[in-house]
């Protein structure tokens, strides 16, 4: 700090050093290229996104493998409203923090993949323009029927019909899920598959103690009648009166 | 105002002229309104003027399930949402017992630390820039800053309002190969270090700017309840990870960073933050090198109900003491809910530290104590 001015000089050659190496080192950029913004088709006005190529825009940047941005409700294969998961409990509805899901159960039953019929959702809106991205439906979904969705081309010309995504919207295939966020859809297909096989496990190990019960239970009874039929043999003459008076009993009863 | 005597000359009038600068002003970080009094170019009074960003944080989170206002504290101090999960966290998890895993542990602090270097890197380009140093070092900040986000999104999903921290534990675990990731940041980040300080620490306009303005002297830093990176700049050593040890901080060799016989000024502020990101980067290092993997989330039930109760956690934000107090009556929500922001306490000072400066360090004095309306308002 001799030389007056010295230190501006100081700061004046990082800044060149920054400006010459950034054409040779990205790390230098203080800008930052989007990957799938490569060949300038930009859209004229907002809204102008065709809804298929901001799915797949929305898949290919670099991070969005983790990233979240709003809701979508998971189907498996087949039609979407077959086999959507969505029970209509309306957990995530009371948890949601702003208050941005809206939820109308269906009057009937339906079954899917050979589980108990349950209700589905006639309606299911959810307002983005009021969601927050907090991701607190899916922690609370019991059925892993709701999750995050990384599109975010979302910009449209209407405000409020724009905004609210409806059901149909929501729908996406368990694919498109493994798609954006492979890592996580994995794990959460395969805590499923260990949730579903545990209880497998369990109703089958209930099933056979129950069997085994069953079979214990009329064996001692087969037992205990061999036994009351070995001592009734012995001792003919005592036996009768009480068995006797116990069928009569019945007969009264009934 | 103090009683004060308007500048007379032969022959001229003068008066005091009240200017209004802000709520929509570039250098007031937000929606903040400063009224000052002046004459001429010095400042004889100043009031600041806040609450146009207020959102009823608090009274809100009264009335939703514990979980539910983890996402609200994010938007508290919109830059370090992991700290402002953090004291969150603290203070929830000290109304039910919850033992918290060692991975976790690791990674909270790896969290808040880098959240440490987001916010100092980009406080000082903020500072630079309401000196006048348009663009150039916020955008090598934010170039840096960057790359942390892009960590906290393959971490939580989301860059900025991350959510990522859970009664018990965290969200979810790091994806493979982030720990090597952020390694990668780690070490490259004295390298940038070194690079800013030379272009910022020996620059004779930000010197001769910064030097005997604003200051803040250790008594009124104390007695005004200042915390952080701003009482540290004061001459005062303390750091709520010091004292308080809070989660696994006990198990890490650091500096803090304080100025000890300083006046307090703006460039001791500056400086101390400086300082502060290279201990960040220490613990850094030192936790990335410890952590082990195993669960990343404790035995916390699905529903959060805790007995009757007060709590008061508290952790060191980058802007300072960030605590949340909360009192439970034994349902699923709290009956009382209360955050003390740090930029807020800090803030109040803003008046003794302006007056008899110019109008135009009045600006950097404000933005030296490095405030996030979003905290100040709730
Ligand atoms: S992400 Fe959060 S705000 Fe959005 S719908 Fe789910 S719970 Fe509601
Ligand atoms: S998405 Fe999940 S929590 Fe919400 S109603 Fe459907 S099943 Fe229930």
């Amino acid at each position: 700090m001799s030389l007056l001015g010295g230190g501006i000089f100081k700061g004046m050659a990082v800044t060149l050093r920054n400006f010459v190496g950034s054409y040779f080192d990205k790390e230098r950029l203080t800008t930052k290229e989007y990957a799938w913004r490569t060949d300038d088709k930009l859209p004229e006005r907002a809204g102008d996104y065709p809804k298929e190529e901001a799915e797949q825009l929305s898949d290919t940047t670099t991070v969005t493998h983790y990233s979240r941005n709003f809701p979508m409700l998971l189907h498996d294969e087949g039609e979407p409203m077959d086999t959507v998961r969505c029970v209509a409990c309306q957990i995530c509805e009371r948890e949601c923090p702003p208050q941005c899901i809206y939820i109308e159960k269906s009057k009937d039953k339906m079954e899917r993949g050979g589980n108990k019929a349950q209700f589905y959702p006639a309606t299911f809106d959810i307002d983005v323009s009021v969601c927050m991205s907090c991701q607190i439906c899916v922690e609370v979904c019991p059925f892993d029927a709701i999750v995050m969705n990384s599109q975010f081309e979302l910009s449209t010309p209407d405000r409020f019909g724009g905004l609210l995504l409806r059901r149909d919207d929501l729908l996406k295939s368990n694919d498109y899920y493994h798609k954006i966020h492979p890592e996580e859809a994995a794990a959460r297909d395969k805590r499923i598959a260990d949730e579903k096989a545990a209880k497998e496990a369990k109703k089958k190990a209930a099933e056979e103690a129950k069997k085994k019960a069953a079979e214990a239970k009329a064996k001692a009874e087969a037992e205990a009648k061999a036994k009351e039929e070995a001592e009734s043999a012995e001792k003919p003459a005592e036996a009768p009166a009480p068995t006797h008076t116990d069928a009569k009993k019945e007969d009264n009863g009934e | 105002m103090p009683n004060y005597e308007l500048i007379q000359q032969d022959g001229l009038e003068t008066s005091l002229l009240e200017v209004s600068m802000g709520p929509h002003h570039p250098s007031t970080h937000g929606v903040f309104r400063m009224d000052v009094k002046l004459d001429g170019e010095t400042v004889v009074d100043l009031k600041p003027v806040f609450g146009y960003l207020h959102r009823n944080h608090e009274k809100l989170a009264e009335a939703m399930s514990y979980l539910a206002s983890m996402p609200f504290t994010d938007r508290l101090d919109y830059f370090n949402s992991m700290t402002n999960n953090w004291a969150y966290a603290l203070a929830a998890e000290q109304l039910i017992e919850i033992e918290i895993p060692e991975r976790a542990e690791y990674l909270r602090v790896i969290m808040s630390e880098l959240t440490r270097l987001v916010n100092h890197v980009s406080l000082v380009g903020f500072f630079v820039n309401d000196l006048g140093a348009l663009g150039t070092p916020l955008l090598y900040a934010f170039r840096e800053r960057e790359k942390i986000l892009d960590l906290f999104e393959q971490a939580s999903g989301a860059r900025m309002m991350c959510n990522y921290f859970r009664f018990g534990g965290l969200r979810c675990d790091v994806p493979e190969g982030w720990l090597d990731r952020t390694r990668e940041v780690v070490d490259r980040f004295p390298k940038f270090l070194d690079e800013y300080e030379k272009l910022l620490c020996e620059n004779e306009i930000i010197l001769s700017r910064t030097q005997g303005v604003g200051n803040l002297s250790k008594e009124l830093a104390i007695n005004a309840g200042i915390t952080g990176p701003m009482l540290r700049a004061s001459g005062v050593n303390y750091d709520i990870r010091k004292v308080d040890n809070y989660g696994i901080y006990d198990r890490f060799k650091f500096r803090v960073p304080y100025s000890k016989g300083k006046v307090g000024d703006c460039y001791d502020r500056f400086m101390v933050r400086m300082l502060e990101m290279r201990e960040s980067i220490e613990i850094l290092k030192q936790a990335l090198d410890g952590i082990e993997a195993g669960p990343i989330m404790g035995n916390a039930g699905k529903v959060f109900k805790p007995a009757k109760a007060e709590a008061y956690g508290r952790v060191e934000a980058p802007k300072g003491e960030l605590g949340f107090y909360l009192v439970a009556d034994g349902t699923t929500q709290p009956y009382r809910y209360r955050v003390r922001p740090p930029s807020f306490i800090n803030l109040t000072v803003l008046q003794d530290m302006c007056i008899g400066q110019q109008v135009a360090d009045a600006v950097i004095i404000l933005g030296s104590i490095d405030i996030v309306l979003g905290e100040v308002d709730r």
